[in-house]
């Protein structure tokens, strides 16, 4: 038996067969989105859906050398990897070319351009997985949180310089595998991030004067509380009520002086304070019109109106889910929905019987990253998450994400199926 | 064992209970959206929205005191889907004969037309015919019944019911693909077809005219009737009315000047120095704003636009004239700021025989400044540039000419305004670096001489120009001139406009030039003297400015009254010979006109409106 056969046989074919069913579905629905009747085919690659076609053939091409790449290489290389995609995101930032405000491609000419936060996400994944596999690294150390933290921030932040905020927020995702591998305070950081979100909303939603009555009323209650029981820590306890009065004061601040306009307007949309559907509110009305007009099964393939009259703009991209909704219905759409929590949880499962560190913390980080563009891109057709361009993984169109995702999950895959080979 | 972490393998049930809850919650809201909302689902199979744009009415434009002088009139597109004009059945064919009859159109062009929207959007509206005149509409719209995938969309056309002022108005065109372009880049506001600002006050302020486009969804079924808002009109939007604009500009002198300008090629531009708006701003030849308005459009633009006389271009501000005498004025009023020359300071005159430069009026042989502004005296002001120049304070006639040089920007020259007037150009002061590289660094008072007596490299548009008089006449400031005068609403208008400038001139100087300027229409020997009147106290310069093109351009700055002035302005006449023939009775009209409201020189005014100037060179 040679090697190759074996690495076919041990790959994970339930995370391939969901990658295939993904991968096959964006690319139908971005021909229905993109339908144009003068060039019938779906292989004609002047159109967007022949292009995308060609983008799944390189990504699976790629995706296949990776599987025949030895599963030590991508341990061994990953600072490089990542220094040179840290490189990339300077060059963009100096060179790149500005599409919609954000700076983030790089002309390869000849029409191809090159998005290097799409990858730079992968090679930050292999970089902390490299990192905290090391022997000597141990989370619990101050300079090793330190630098883990530096690995992920970076990036990030070079993605903020280019104005792609979109991109930038994925990096939160990491806070899933810092909080895995032991990251102290890791878990009450997803806590107070959430508290953070939920108190920003309800203050705009209710104004801060609403909110320092709640806030005192049940500070009054929990101080009661804790005199009655003579509870511990009540030095803690209203220091956290402290913070959140005054994290509740800078709300508005924060909301008018840090975010952009554009920001602002998309998170006032969400939250139904502003009411605009011509104007910033219009891709989630549009897309909320489109996905709502689908029902229960859809209106059949290449039969949406919607989404075919350009109304919602970005449809083969970020908008992709739309010509779901509309063409495949309720059906659809939690099938899709299901396909990548069953993806998500799948990668989890395959990460945890990982035996080596580095193959257990890289499926957690892409396990992230993939559930951070999935929340965000589908919370925001839906009206539950403000406007923010990202793609929906293996599903918008795009060569950049496609590969980048293939890449992605494919050195997953090879890791998974090389994990009886180490000890 | 290489793994570190194991203990706290229980951590994944958090992590994989996030991800199941977000699936939960985006299935539940999905299931109302698609499932529970039936509203959404009653737009399933056949019925179809047609988003019908709704064009807020473009903001009208009056004059300084409220006369009308833009509008708008409705016309009508007839659009078109194709996918649903095509979508027919063998049993219902679609009649392109009875249709083709109906507008007027053979069938060719109904191909054709049909092509270019195929290509624009299979899905999406494209306009079909555009500007369907009231009366058409009328008997077209009683049987579109039958043609699924056409409709009407009201739109309007602009109408200027004065007929003047056309370039600094404007006009409004379709889209052009380069425009529309930029725009998706940016705004993102317009879509093929839409009208925009193409030139003048249509242009500047288009985002304001132009109001915010409005929606509406309406459902539509398959025989092309509209069944009705879609749910209650929740995703219409109501057409936000563009912005009314006031101008500075007075109708009444806009169209005096405009007729004085009658068979002369050349630029008026008058100003109110109290506040920097714009009261004429007269370029010829000009044409009737109303040619570039409705399906005709194209075909005169074209005639315009082969036109030998080049009447599309705006002189005003387009047009880039050396200023002659007239610039002896800025001239004066370094030397004195910079210390080079004073009020007394006389220098030498030999007349016709004077050297470096020659003197084209015979007067006393050493004039002070009084007479020399008076008699326009070339060789007094060639000193005066060559003594600010050569002042020994500035160390060196290059620093000197810096000096010169920074002291004309301040003075609005050199530079545009960038205030709301269209297609400005900067016209000419050149830069020392420019002499430098074209006398290899060797040059002199001497080399530019001809700057002294606003000739040689020195280029300045009539707006330019005119506000200097401007700036004279306010005795040390200006406003950068601008045509707005106020929005309809209380919006203020940009503050650049309204932004004081002060190029740092002491006022007695100015004022010794103001006074200067007054003789030359009251003092004896005063170049504009046969046009004084008795009750109007008018400031004056003439200029007569050798060109490339011909004879002498007739130029002249004035402003009136000589207290508290309520106009200024410049006037050139391409060439028209000396300033005092044309340019400066040609001001003293327009300014007795403003002032008075009527003229009283019937016997001048007839003589200058009459006046022809031939011209043959091509512009």
């Amino acid at each position: 038996m040679n090697d190759r056969n074996s690495i076919i046989g041990k790959i994970d074919w339930l995370t391939v067969l969901i990658y295939f069913a993904l991968v096959l579905i964006g690319w139908f629905s971005i021909f229905s989105a993109r339908y144009n009747e003068a060039h019938p085919s779906i292989f004609d690659l002047s159109q967007v859906y022949g292009k995308q076609l060609l983008w799944i053939g390189a990504s699976l091409f790629i995706g296949f050398l990776i599987l025949l790449i030895d599963a030590k290489f991508f341990n061994a290389f990953s600072l490089w990897i990542y220094f040179f995609f840290l490189a990339a995101l300077f060059v963009v930032l100096a060179y790149g070319k500005a599409t919609k405000g954000a700076t983030s491609w790089i002309d390869l000419g000849a029409g191809v351009k090159f998005q290097p936060s799409e990858f730079a996400k992968m090679a930050t994944a292999l970089a902390l997985a490299g990192y905290l596999d090391r022997l000597d690294v141990d989370l619990q150390k101050r300079k090793d949180q330190i630098v883990a933290a530096l690995f992920v921030l970076a990036p990030m932040a070079l993605v903020l310089l280019q104005n792609d905020t979109g991109s930038a927020l994925v990096f939160i995702s990491f806070i899933f595998v810092l909080y895995r591998e032991g990251f102290p305070g890791a878990g009450w950081l997803m806590v107070a991030g959430v508290a953070a979100v939920l108190l920003f909303i309800f203050t705009l939603v209710w104004s801060q004067k609403v909110m320092y009555i709640i806030l005192g009323a049940l500070f009054v209650l929990t101080l009661t509380y804790y005199l009655l029981t003579k509870k511990k820590h009540l030095i803690r306890m209203v220091a956290v009520f402290a913070f959140m009065f005054a994290f509740v004061f800078s709300v508005d601040y924060a909301f008018h002086k840090v975010l952009q306009e554009h920001q602002q307007n998309r998170i006032l949309v969400m939250l139904g304070k502003l009411d605009d559907p011509q104007g910033v509110g219009y891709n989630v009305h549009q897309s909320k019109i489109a996905i709502g007009s689908g029902g229960f099964s859809g209106k059949g393939f290449l039969q949406g109106t919607q989404t075919k009259y350009d109304f919602v703009p970005e449809q083969h991209t970020d908008f992709i889910f739309c010509t779901i909704g509309e063409e495949g219905g309720f059906l659809g759409t939690a099938a899709v929905v299901l396909l990548y929590v069953g993806l998500l949880l799948r990668i989890v499962t395959l990460a945890e019987r990982q035996k080596s560190t580095f193959g257990r913390v890289y499926g957690y980080a892409i396990a992230g990253i993939i559930f951070m563009h999935f929340f965000i891109n589908i919370g925001m057709t839906i009206g539950l998450m403000p406007v923010i361009g990202i793609p929906l993984p293996f599903l918008s169109y795009g060569g950049s994400s496609m590969l980048a995702f293939t890449m992605m999950l494919a050195i997953f895959v090879k890791q998974d199926a090389n994990r009886v080979n180490m000890l | 064992m290489r793994t570190k972490n194991n203990s706290l393998s229980p951590r994944k049930l958090l992590v994989m209970g996030v991800f199941i809850a977000a699936g939960i919650v985006f299935i539940l809201k999905l299931f109302s959206l698609q499932v529970v909302d039936k509203s959404y689902v009653a737009l399933a199979d056949n019925n179809a929205l047609r988003y019908v744009t709704q064009y807020p009415a473009r903001g009208k434009m009056y004059d300084r005191n409220g006369e009308l002088l833009v509008f708008n009139e409705a016309v009508y597109d007839l659009m078109v889907i194709p996918r649903q004009a095509m979508k027919r059945d063998s049993l219902d064919p679609f009649d392109t004969a009875t249709f083709c009859h109906l507008l007027d159109i053979d069938k060719a062009s109904f191909v054709e037309r049909m092509e270019k929207a195929k290509n624009e959007s299979y899905f999406r509206p494209s306009p079909f015919m555009t500007q369907v005149s009231k009366e058409n509409y009328a008997h077209i719209a009683e049987v579109l019944y039958r043609y699924p995938g056409f409709y009407f969309q009201t739109r309007t056309v602009r109408h200027y019911p004065k007929s003047i002022a056309a370039h600094t108005l404007g006009d409004i065109g379709e889209i052009s693909k380069g425009e529309l372009e930029k725009d998706k880049e940016g705004e993102n506001y317009y879509r093929q077809g839409d009208y925009v600002g193409k030139s003048g006050i249509e242009k500047s302020y288009e985002k304001e005219l132009r109001g915010v486009k409005g929606l509406k969804v309406m459902m539509v079924d398959v025989h092309n009737r509209e069944m009705g808002s879609f749910m209650d009109g929740e995703y219409d939007r109501e057409p936000v009315a563009g912005k009314d604009i006031y101008l500075g500009l007075d109708a009444e002198l806009q169209a005096y000047g405009e007729q004085l300008m009658v068979g002369k090629i050349g630029s008026i531009v008058a100003i109110e120095p109290a506040t920097g708006q714009i009261l004429a701003f007269v370029t010829s030849p000009t044409y009737d704003p109303n040619l570039l308005v409705g399906r005709e459009r194209g075909k005169h633009y074209k005639e315009l636009q082969e036109d030998p006389m080049k009447p599309l271009i705006n002189r005003a501000t387009n047009g880039t004239y050396p200023p002659g005498s007239t610039f002896k004025s800025v001239v004066g009023l370094i030397a004195m700021q910079s210390g080079s020359i004073t009020p007394a300071t006389c220098f030498h005159c030999a007349g016709p025989g004077s050297l470096p430069i020659k003197c084209t009026h015979h007067h006393g042989p050493s004039p002070d400044f009084a007479n020399a502004i008076m008699n326009s005296c070339n060789p007094y002001f060639y000193e005066s540039f060559k003594a600010t120049i050569n002042n020994p304070k500035f160390g060196g006639v290059k620093k000197g000419y810096e000096y010169w040089k920074d002291m004309t920007y301040k003075l609005g020259l050199g530079h545009k305004f960038n205030t709301d007037v269209p297609a400005e150009r900067a016209g000419n002061i050149p830069s020392r670096e420019y002499y430098d590289k074209m006398y290899q660094d060797q040059w002199n008072a001497v080399t530019i001489r001809s700057l002294g007596i606003g000739q040689g490299e020195v280029l300045v548009t009539p707006l330019q120009l005119a506000n200097i008089a401007a700036y004279i006449a306010n005795e040390g400031y200006y406003y950068p001139p601008h045509l707005i005068k106020c929005f309809g609403d209380t919006t203020a208008i940009p503050e650049v406009m309204t932004t004081k400038v002060d190029p740092g001139i002491n006022p007695k100087y100015v004022r010794t030039m103001k006074a200067g300027l007054r003789t030359v229409f009251s003092g004896p020997h005063g170049t504009a003297r046969r046009y004084e009147m008795k009750d109007i106290a008018q400031c004056g310069k003439t200029g007569t400015a050798q060109n490339p093109h011909g004879n002498y351009h007739s130029n002249f700055i004035a402003f009136a009254p000589y207290e508290n002035p309520k106009i200024a302005l410049a006037v050139i006449i391409e060439n028209g010979g000396y300033g005092a023939t044309w340019a400066a009775p040609i001001a003293s009209l327009m300014i007795e006109k403003y002032i008075r409201g009527y003229t009283t020189r019937e016997d001048l005014e007839k003589r200058m409106m009459e006046g022809r100037i031939s011209y043959k060179n091509e512009r």
